[in-house]
């Protein structure tokens, strides 16, 4: 076995145990995944009293923004599809023009997948203004004439 | 968006291209751009934009539109800048064939067979998703096993669900995205499960489709069988050792009702195959010039026909490169023979375009075989340049700048990617 496969199921150990992001034993400390590039580096947020006391793991800036970030308020778009009558295609894409904190995704799709629309709609097009109070505009992807 | 349709085919184009995704697209306007007054675009969907309609997600456009696009913005984006070029785009149709005199022959909705004569003509069909039969995994063949790609037209274009509990094989981006996706929709998602020891997509999309969701991920994990008489009933996975064996005493039964392999891509070469063109082995898409001209007069090539991209950005931007070829091919603009033939070192598989010239800047792309960090790119001993990472999974693209080249007068030149000592010199 090369060192280079040694060190790829290192990696996989790591990535077995690193089930999202997450408290271990020591409750102070937080694990996030840093999605700034392929290396993936393994960052450690560090808290006491609720403040971050430090940020560990990352080998450049971005590491650092994305663990505060993630730690602090964890935030998504949010794509998915709402059905439309009369289109070239029965569902729409639509995203939330911002990101929204990542506990609503669930609710900010559900709410959407009640609605039904009618083509024509424009790309830009609100679809579900101020989308369950995040402050966040649904809009469409694309045009969708109709068929 | 749909583009106006053509009311009646002319018998000859300037530039004829095969394929209306980003590739398709971006060629068509590379061709107008120098200076081909007829280009038409052929597509088999009903409207042009490609795999991007389905890719509902964001993470496109920032290289080559500067912002960050979901798939159907960053195909309207696309489709636009070929209306606004007066680029005739037929769909619902298909190029059966293409003879060595660039004569197409097109059979489509509105206008039947048809014979086109092109003056150039582009292959961008793009690339096929490898299905179950490429890896062969043993058991029953009920209903319920499809690629990941075809799941999610059915998903985000048909409004259709795959079924109701899914496992993911393979966890390249498209498994990732679908996991998320199925989540969203309200399927259950068992788990993905990959053969390699590591993950193949994006972190990015580690964290967010599965982190987010608490979707396992297995690794060195493979499906051994798939069980069920009329639909999937189950599926069996197992771990596997250094040579990707399968240890069957460790093998698991998961009941579901789906099976999604996102397994690798292969570029969709039938037509090369007929024109008889010359194929590179590694990238399975056709030998290319440094203005993506294929081994046949006037045929250009473009996208994941000719090797597979991780980026949408780099296919259009390789596309309107090869457009503009075909545009200076179709009127006549000479175009200097190639006098620089890069030939992969160590630790690259290949490059794109194999050959350059001296007399202006190139993009190359490369594609590494193992992950290295840090490391240095040495072109020859004419140019280096240190890399913080290279991982197989991400494409490397190297601008070869003329000056690079001052006092080298053609021949081979080796590119390598080698490590290099942190804090030492490059």
């Amino acid at each position: 076995m090369s060192d280079d496969r040694q060190d790829a199921d290192r990696e996989a150990a790591a990535d077995r145990e690193m089930v999202g992001a997450r408290v271990d034993n020591d409750a102070n400390v937080s694990h996030y995944l840093c999605i700034g590039c392929p290396l993936g580096c393994r960052l450690e947020v560090e808290e006491e009293q609720g403040e971050i006391v430090e940020i560990r793991g990352q080998s450049c800036k971005k590491g650092e923004v994305f663990a505060r970030q993630e730690h602090t308020d964890p935030r998504r778009v949010v794509t998915t599809t709402v059905a439309v009558a009369g289109g070239l295609w029965p569902r729409l894409p639509v995203k939330t023009e911002g990101d929204v904190p990542k506990a609503a995704i669930i609710d900010v799709c559900r709410m959407l997948h009640g609605l039904r629309l009618e083509a024509p709609v424009t790309i830009g097009q609100v679809i579900a203004a101020d989308v369950l109070g995040t402050g966040v505009d649904v809009v469409a992807s694309r045009d969708l004439p109709r068929a | 968006m749909i583009t106006p349709k053509p009311a009646h085919l002319q018998p000859r184009y300037d530039v004829v291209v095969v394929g209306g995704g980003p590739a398709g697209l971006a060629a068509a306007v590379g061709a107008r751009e120098s200076g081909a007054e007829r280009v038409l675009v052929i597509d088999r969907e009903p409207e042009a934009g490609g795999i991007l309609q389905q890719c509902i997600h964001p993470g496109f456009g920032l290289h080559h539109f500067g912002e960050e696009l979901t798939g159907p913005e960053y195909a309207q984006r696309a489709i636009e800048q070929t209306v606004e070029r007066e680029v005739d785009v037929l769909s619902s149709a298909y190029v059966l064939d293409v003879a060595s005199d660039r004569r197409l022959k097109v059979t489509s909705r509105d206008h039947g067979v048809a014979y086109l004569d092109a003056g150039a003509v582009v292959l961008a069909m793009g690339a096929r998703e490898r299905t179950r039969g490429a890896i062969r995994i043993p058991g029953e063949r009920p209903a319920g096993v499809m690629t990941a790609g075809f799941a999610q037209k059915l998903v985000n274009l048909g409004g259709m669900l795959p079924g109701r509990r899914a496992v993911i094989l393979g966890s390249g981006d498209i498994g990732l995205i679908m996991a998320r996706r199925l989540v969203l929709e309200g399927v259950e998602v068992e788990g993905v499960y990959e053969l390699m020891p590591h993950a193949n997509g994006l972190n990015r999309n580690i964290v967010q489709c599965l982190h987010d969701y608490d979707i396992p991920l297995h690794l060195s994990t493979t499906v051994v069988r798939i069980d069920g008489r009329e639909r999937v009933e189950r599926v069996t996975v197992a771990p596997v050792d250094a040579s990707y064996r399968p240890d069957m005493t460790k093998a698991r039964d998961i009941p579901c009702d789906t099976l999604l392999v996102s397994i690798g891509l292969i570029p969709d070469n039938e037509l090369a195959h007929r024109l008889g063109l010359r194929l590179d082995p590694v990238t399975t898409g056709p030998v290319v010039t440094s203005t993506m001209e294929t081994t046949r007069d006037g045929v250009f090539a473009c996208g994941n026909v000719v090797h597979i991209h991780d980026l949408v950005d780099y296919v259009s931007q390789e596309s309107m490169l090869a457009g503009r070829g075909a545009g200076a091919y179709a009127i006549g603009t000479p175009t200097p023979p190639d006098n620089v033939r890069l030939t992969p070192g160590e630790n690259v598989r290949y490059c794109v375009p194999p050959t350059i010239t001296t007399d202006r800047e190139h993009t190359v792309y490369m594609r590494v075989t193992k992950p290295m960090a840090p490391c240095t790119l040495h072109l020859g001993d004419v140019y280096k340049r240190p890399l913080r990472y290279v991982f197989p999974g991400e494409m490397v693209t190297l601008k070869v700048r003329p000056r690079f080249l001052e006092g080298f007068h053609g021949g081979s030149l080796p590119v390598s990617i080698v490590p290099r000592e942190e804090g030492g010199s490059a």
